[in-house]
């Protein structure tokens, strides 16, 4: 992407971080280190849109920290020239969390994978979410373990033939968007590396979005799970399979339901909530009708629906599954919080006093 | 409150009846054991403060078990809370209770082996009911069969008195029952001639929300005072003086370990000009730092209480790249989670204070007893040649400075660093000198601001591994300074550059490197306290055995014995005079809580033949025990 002219939106997460002071470009977020994924690596397209897209943000970038785990994905923030922290498998929501809430004025941003924020760093993924400390967290879904040659990972589908599974995995995959949701995260999308217009959308919603935001970006491993995603990417199989949200518009998806045939020309499938259940079904809006048609709101304050939206995916299949925001809600931000008690401790006890700490009050004197 | 004391002579504690005999003495101890809800530490708490008031010297061991309410009456649901106290200076809080309180059955059986003939027993005999004794074993009841000739016994009705004294309190006979550890107290308060303005003002404050329990422990604490003064039992009180000659002129308070420690962390941070943040998780007995710390966010501290362990650190280490002076407080099996990301900090150089408050091991092992046995895993334990520097604490008070210097190596060096305090410094207090602001070190680092090599091309640029000749330490730059952005991680870097860099001989010199590093910290001198200048003997400890060696040490000398101390505060790096030290001696003992870690690390660095004297009960050594061991050193 050349310069970017386009007006940054308020973005008040980012309020309190130092802005550029000129114009920037992709290039000035480019490390002078060689990129060292494998050729035809989903990686490549994500750090080209992420250092496309930062201009856009307009932030002084050393203000800008990328705190990443490890495995394949966390190699980025050695890419991205800002300051960076490869730090160790699964711990980087931590680290991160330590840098936000003690540092305001940085837009921190986390680069994790599916082994990394799901598997040994599974709990402090969770508990990131559930405080909403204002980090940006995106987790590159390949649903297998490249790094270290190809193990199956905790979104594998079931049966996955890899070298640790000859006779396929046993264990059902975690669907990253329903943790996130579970885990009270007041942010979640998904995106696909290979749709950069998608992908650069996501992101700027998540820089928005003030406290924690978890974008999960389907992301190809060549080498190890080639077309993983491919249901998602071909034209074809793409319009059954992939539901495109937009917060404030109706949930359709599949061929065009053309006016040849008395239709709006949105998708011919629509999202609907059984009457019976209160769950969602998919179903034929050319037999049915749009009326029942679900309007997505990402900003719903319950997170039934965002969490039904994300169960309509096949887990084997990737059919049907949601892409875009699903939940985008306001809660209060941990670090944010946590500076106000500071002020409140100030306010009500006064700057902190060394010596009148010391000498506490039961106190006697030894003259000499 | 400010008390003066200048001399026993202006001391004048409120005598009990003139009728009464008072004796003086030089020193106490006394030890009062209940159940676990019958509030031994509260009372032994309040007994020291008031001790504290008074201008005593004084040493305390508080010893409880880890369920918070055990099953009421049994032998391990006993807690109890030992407090020496003296009128000159002392080390220890004393080997044998010269009194003990028995709230009960259990904490009698439990305690009784520990006392000397002639020590005096006050038990609340309305606990001795049948049951209550055959819980724990009594056939017939030890008041009545003799088994207690050897001490002198105050059968005292303890809980009938308290709740006689309460019965215009308002307060049901199950609450009015609760009050009687303050009866309990105010006796023990009356035998000591003890102020008790203290007490009594902490009960209001303590209950201040609940005015009748407030005011019916006070009327306990005043019932069990005049109990003393009144009753034919106890006819004899006892004055022990201020021990005014033993402290250096200063303005002095009580303080225990864990206090002390935090009150460094403050200092630090204070000193250093940098915003304090503790990421951690709890557990005992580190969690009083956590809890304090989170009091005073008035100073800019800044607590994270995390999800676990690797939070706990993981949110540190990211506050140390932010700039902060981060830390992480845990005890043994924390350490065993934090070790990786442990070894990150060592290979990030970043400032980090890792705190352990060891505890009895392996595994959960005795979480309230204290053990030093986490010397060689803060010392190696992490994958790699990862060396961090290990600083120890040898007093509650001195948890403080201890506190400050381990921020000033992690500072100065860029390096996380071990504070190896225990359990027994952790909740066991002594007077401490309360230091002016001004006597505190300068702590204040300068944050890299600008580039700092230039390259082949002359192109000014900014190394993150480019090291300080002297301390061999690298740039701090943190985010939000322009031009320094840089990438750091786990993988092996490029010297200089911090480029990740597989390279054989890089990594051979960033490995020698680092070790270089902690290998040149300064450290002072240990000192040797050989007052002849001729023994042959050496005592060599660490840590929380300082009180007991030294208390052994005097022993020996008022006997004539020659024998030399030395108490390492630094064991990573050691002090640079060690090893001619250790030369200078023919016999080297070394005690220790653990099996003889120190003495392995001695003996490998200094081929000397370090003799390990061992004990690892969940208590601390006993003066006259380590008196022996040495004794026999002298005399081997």
């Amino acid at each position: 992407m050349a310069e970017t002219t386009t007006q940054a939106p308020a973005f008040e997460a980012l309020s309190l971080v130092p802005k550029a002071d000129g114009k920037q470009t992709m290039k000035d977020f480019k490390s002078d280190q060689e990129v060292r994924w494998c050729p035809g690596c989903g990686d490549y397209a994500v750090l080209a849109a992420v250092q496309g897209f930062m201009p856009e943000l307009g932030l002084a970038k050393e203000n800008v920290v990328f705190v990443s785990g490890i495995g394949c994905s966390s190699r980025f923030p050695y890419y991205m020239n800002t300051y960076g922290m490869h730090s160790i498998h699964g711990r980087a929501p931590a680290i991160a969390t330590g840098l936000a809430s003690s540092r305001p004025d940085l837009s921190v941003w986390v680069v994790t994978g599916d082994g990394d924020a799901l598997s040994i760093g599974g709990n402090h993924l969770i508990h990131a979410l559930r405080r909403n400390v204002n980090l940006k967290i995106l987790l590159f879904n390949n649903r297998i373990y490249g790094l270290t040659k190809g193990q199956y990972s905790p979104t594998s589908e079931v049966g996955k033939i890899t070298k640790s599974t000859p006779m396929g995995s046993l264990d059902a995959p975690f669907n990253p968007v329903s943790l996130a949701i579970g885990a009270e995260a007041s942010f979640v999308a998904r995106t696909v590396d290979s749709d950069r217009k998608h992908l650069t959308s996501v992101l700027r919603a998540a820089a928005a979005h003030p406290g924690t935001a978890l974008v999960e970006i389907y992301q190809n491993c060549n080498i190890f799970n080639d077309g993983a995603f491919e249901a998602l990417k071909d034209k074809e199989q793409a319009q059954e399979a992939v539901i495109r949200l937009e917060h404030g518009q109706p949930i359709r998806f599949g061929a065009p339901f053309g006016a040849e045939r008395g239709g709006d020309g949105l998708g011919s499938k629509g999202v609907v909530r059984d009457q019976a259940t209160g769950d969602l079904k998919v179903v034929d809006v050319t037999a049915e009708g749009t009326d029942g048609v679900l309007v997505h709101d990402a900003h719903a304050a319950s997170p039934t629906t965002a969490f039904a939206l994300s169960r309509l995916a096949d887990a084997d299949t990737l059919h049907r599954t949601p892409i875009g925001v699903l939940r985008d809600v306001r809660r209060p931000v941990y670090d944010t919080l946590m500076a106000e008690q500071l002020e409140k401790a100030v306010v009500q006890n006064g700057k902190g006093d060394l010596g009148a700490l010391l000498a506490g009050s039961d106190t006697w004197t030894v003259v000499g | 409150m400010t008390s003066q004391v200048s001399s026993p002579a202006d001391q004048q504690p409120s005598p009990g009846s003139p009728a009464k005999e008072v004796r003086r003495l030089e020193r106490v101890i006394i030890r009062f054991a209940g159940d676990s809800g019958d509030g031994m530490q509260l009372t032994g708490d309040r007994f020291t403060s008031e001790t504290a008031t008074f201008g005593n010297d004084l040493s305390t061991l508080p010893n409880f078990p880890a369920e918070i309410r055990a099953p009421a009456g049994t032998l391990p649901g006993v807690s109890s809370f030992q407090l020496h106290f003296a009128d000159h200076d002392i080390l220890t809080p004393g080997d044998a209770p010269d009194v003990l309180v028995a709230m009960n059955p259990a904490a009698l059986k439990a305690n009784i082996g520990d006392l000397p003939r002639g020590a005096e027993v006050i038990v609340n005999t309305d606990e001795f009911t049948k049951r209550a004794m055959a819980k724990v074993g009594y056939g017939a009841s030890p008041l009545e069969d003799g088994s207690l000739d050897a001490y002198r016994v105050h059968p005292v009705p303890l809980t009938t008195l308290t709740i006689e004294a309460l019965k215009d309190s308002g307060l049901a006979r199950r609450d009015a029952e609760r009050a009687k550890n303050m009866f309990a107290l105010g006796l023990l308060s009356w035998m000591y001639h003890r102020p008790t303005e203290g007490t009594e003002s902490f009960l209001r404050k303590k209950f201040a929300r609940k005015p009748q329990v407030a005011e019916a422990n006070v009327a306990a604490f005043r019932a069990g005072w005049n109990f003393g003064e009144t009753t034919e039992d106890f006819a004899v009180s006892y004055e022990v003086a201020p021990a005014s000659a033993a402290f250096p002129p200063g303005t002095y308070r009580n303080i225990s370990g864990n206090l002390a420690l935090s009150y460094g962390l403050i200092a630090a941070s204070q000193q250093a000009d940098l915003p304090l943040y503790l990421g951690s998780y709890p557990i005992t007995p580190a969690s009083d730092i956590l809890h304090e710390l989170s009091r005073h966010k008035n100073f800019g501290v800044r607590t994270f209480q995390a999800e676990d362990e690797i939070a706990g650190i993981g949110a540190a280490l990211g506050a140390a790249f932010g700039g902060a002076l981060a830390v992480t407080t845990t005890s043994g099996p924390g350490v065993a989670l934090k070790s990786e990301t442990i070894g990150l900090a060592v290979s990030l150089e970043l400032p980090l204070l890792i705190v352990d408050i060891q505890r009895g091991g392996p595994s959960t092992g005795l979480p309230t007893k204290t053990e030093q046995a986490d010397l060689l895993q803060a010392m190696y334990g992490r994958n790699g040649e990862a060396p961090v520097p290990i600083v120890a604490p040898a007093t509650p008070g001195d948890c403080f400075t201890a506190a400050l210097d381990a921020a000033r190596i992690a500072l100065t060096y860029r390096t996380p660093v071990f504070l190896l305090s225990d359990g027994y410094l952790a909740n066991g207090s002594e007077p401490w000198r309360i230091p002016e602001p001004d006597e505190l070190p300068d702590l204040r680092v300068r944050f890299a601001s600008g580039p700092n090599h230039t390259t082949e091309a002359g192109t000014e640029v900014f190394w993150p591994y480019k090291r300080d000749p002297q301390t061999l330490a690298r740039p701090w730059a943190v985010p939000g300074t322009p031009g320094l952005e840089h990438r750091i991680g786990g993988i092996e870097k490029q010297d200089g550059t911090g480029n990740i860099s597989y390279d054989p001989a890089n990594h051979d010199f960033m490995v020698r490197t680092r070790q270089a590093k902690v290998d040149g910290i300064e450290v002072p001198d240990a000192l040797v306290d050989d007052p002849t200048g001729d023994a042959r003997v050496l005592v060599l400890g660490w840590g929380s055995t300082y009180g007991p060696i030294t208390a052994a040490v005097r022993r020996l000398r008022a006997a004539g014995e020659k024998v030399a101390q030395t108490h390492l505060r630094h064991i990573n790096p050691f002090p640079g005079n060690l090893g001619e030290v250790l030369k200078r001696y023919d016999k080297v003992v070394v005690p220790e809580m653990n099996l003889g870690q120190l003495a392995t690390l001695l003996r490998a660095r200094y081929l000397v033949d370090a003799q390990s004297f061992t004990q690892v009960t969940g208590l601390p050594f006993k003066a006259e025990q380590l008196a022996t061991v040495l004794k026999e050193a002298i005399d081997g």
